[in-house]
């Protein structure tokens, strides 16, 4: 019996040669892609008014008035397309028991010695923690983004109210920030991943290495463009 | 006042301007605090410490200075509506720096009625959360006679100061996006002249002078207030803040709450320093921390590269699992 979580819809092995695998469709990627431009506007905005030291960056929007009433909007543009991705890849992200297993592995994971970790689905251990990470958090700083944006939402909420928030905000936001830092220094160290997110596909010995379960399952199920 | 002039700050609100032109006195040498700005210099020189005595024993509620500050400071606070309350506008606005805030209390102990009435506005705290809570550089000074200002130009919007300040005060304007909130007419102080709303006031309940005669002047009052029976009569330039340089005088300083809830013990809030604190430096040291991390990492370690028994490891797999595809299709 498959797991319907380790492969999901749209995903096929292309015969080539060489071999590929379509990991993500076009609306997928211009899902991430707005979330990612939006996210990294979003921390040069938020850190420029989170310390004295990073205010010149409110420059590159045109000065502190703008950063103060462009960050919020640019958050409810995150909220949107992070959401909609979300619901497009949260069944593949359920923890299993092989995640257990990986995670505990995490010498092996940092020195890239995947020949020792469990075979693993479409997403790692460490994907899932990243991918469950954003969604708290992007929940908790809308929330509190929208608890201290006085300039509509003054009256909602009282002064220790906004207190709480505008800390909880700061918080999350450096949380969210470390993650993005996880996230994309591992996209690169893994080399052949990025092109997941700009072409869609990755190679057949990428899939094999890094996610050898997602890729004999899509191979099991006869998920496969014979070839060209 | 012949020396007017060669004094750092006025002594008096009541005394008629000097006739002089004279340059103002106030400016970015005198800043001992300036937000979001570590590196400021030290003051050229300290100026005396001015504050603004309020004896609420003393107020009648004209609302003098009410309308003192709004003619000074040019605002022009729209036509209110009442609602049964002497409380006009119903509470400080970005046009109205200032509020007579109007309470009925009845005294348990004799069972009467008092009428209080405080003016309320900033207090110009010793240690100013809202100019610890502002991210914009030069937004909010604090000069060394003690007077915090709001300067506009620097300002951002952004409300941070509303939540640093542990008396509510200032305002964010819905048409300019900037905050406002009493000066100490910075401005009038910086050529010699005292508060307009303390000048105005008929019954000197307002007065305006050095900290040290205001303390005075207070001690006096409240030997006064003691003697006709109110026994907790007492000074209120709260120490939770560093002291205040707008201060009152209270009849029963034992419960500040009752006079249209000033705090108590007011002090900058623990959630604030904590943002303002720890957060700070925390954060932005472990994102540093943990970009440094990354970076050193992609340039010393070996990248996770897929191997040449990667790619033959997938076409094994595709020939065991659909070694059979071929029949069936054909």
């Amino acid at each position: 019996m498959v797991k319907a979580e380790r492969v999901q819809p749209g995903d096929e092995i292309h015969m080539g040669p060489p071999i590929t695998v379509d990991r993500y469709g076009p609306a997928a990627r211009v899902n991430h892609w707005i979330t990612a431009l939006s996210l990294i506007l979003l921390a040069i905005s938020g850190l420029a008014l989170f310390h004295p030291s990073l205010f010149f960056l409110t420059a590159l929007f045109g000065g502190g008035q703008t950063t103060r009433w462009i960050h919020p909007w640019i958050g409810v543009v995150l909220f949107i397309s992070f959401y909609i991705f979300f619901f497009q890849l949260w069944k593949a992200n359920l923890f299993t028991r092989t995640d257990v297993k990986w995670l505990m592995s995490v010498k092996e994971v940092l020195t890239a010695q995947e020949d020792k970790l469990p075979e693993v689905g479409k997403y790692n251990a460490g994907q899932k923690m990243i991918f469950w990470g954003m969604a708290l958090l992007i929940m908790a700083l809308i929330i509190t983004g929208v608890i201290i944006w006085d300039q509509y939402f003054l009256e909602a909420t009282a002064i220790p109210t906004k207190r709480i928030a505008v800390l909880v905000h700061a918080l999350a936001a450096v949380a969210i920030i470390c993650i993005f830092i996880f996230h994309v220094y591992a996209a690169i160290w893994t080399r052949g991943t990025l092109r997941a997110m700009t072409r869609g596909t990755v190679t057949g010995g990428w899939a094999f290495r890094h996610h050898r379960k997602w890729f004999k399952e899509l191979a099991q199920r006869r998920r496969v463009d014979p070839a060209e | 006042m012949t020396n007017s002039l060669q004094m750092d700050s006025p002594r008096t609100a009541v005394s008629n301007p000097p006739v002089q032109a004279m340059d103002s006195n106030l400016g970015e040498r005198d800043l001992v605090r300036r937000s979001a700005t570590s590196d400021l210099p030290p003051p050229e020189r300290q100026l005396t410490a001015v504050a603004k005595l309020i004896d609420v024993s003393k107020c009648i509620g004209c609302k003098a200075c009410q309308s003192a500050c709004v003619e000074w400071n040019d605002t022009h606070p729209g036509v209110g509506e009442n609602v049964g309350v002497y409380t006009n506008p119903h509470d400080l606005t970005e046009d109205m720096f200032t509020l007579m805030r109007f309470s009925e209390w009845i005294n348990p102990e004799t069972d009467n009625l008092e009428w209080l009435i405080r003016k309320d506005g900033c207090m110009h705290c010793a240690d100013p959360g809202c100019l610890k809570a502002c991210p914009a550089p030069g937004a909010i000074v604090q000069y060394s006679n003690g007077i915090v200002d709001f300067i506009h130009e620097n300002c951002i919007g952004c409300g941070y100061c509303v939540k640093g300040c542990p008396f509510n005060i200032p305002r964010i304007s819905k048409a300019d996006h900037r905050a406002y909130k009493c000066t100490l007419c910075s401005d009038r102080v910086a050529v010699g002249q005292g508060p307009a709303c303390a000048k105005a006031c008929p019954t000197q309940a307002i007065v305006f002078g050095t900290k040290d005669d205001m303390k005075k002047h207070a001690d006096e009052r409240i030997a006064d207030l003691k003697s006709r029976g109110y026994a907790n009569a007492g000074l209120y330039d709260p120490q939770g803040v560093g002291g205040t340089h707008v201060m009152y005088v209270l009849h029963h300083n034992d419960k500040p709450h009752i006079y249209a809830d000033l705090p108590d013990d007011p002090k900058i809030s623990g959630v604030v320093q904590a943002w303002k604190g720890a957060t700070k430096y925390v954060g932005l040291a472990t994102m540093g921390f943990l970009a440094v991390g990354a970076a050193l990492h992609g340039v010393f370690a070996k990248p996770n590269r897929v191997s040449h028994e990667d790619e033959e490891g997938a076409e094994e797999v595709l020939k065991d699992k659909l070694g059979g595809q071929s029949e069936e299709r054909a």
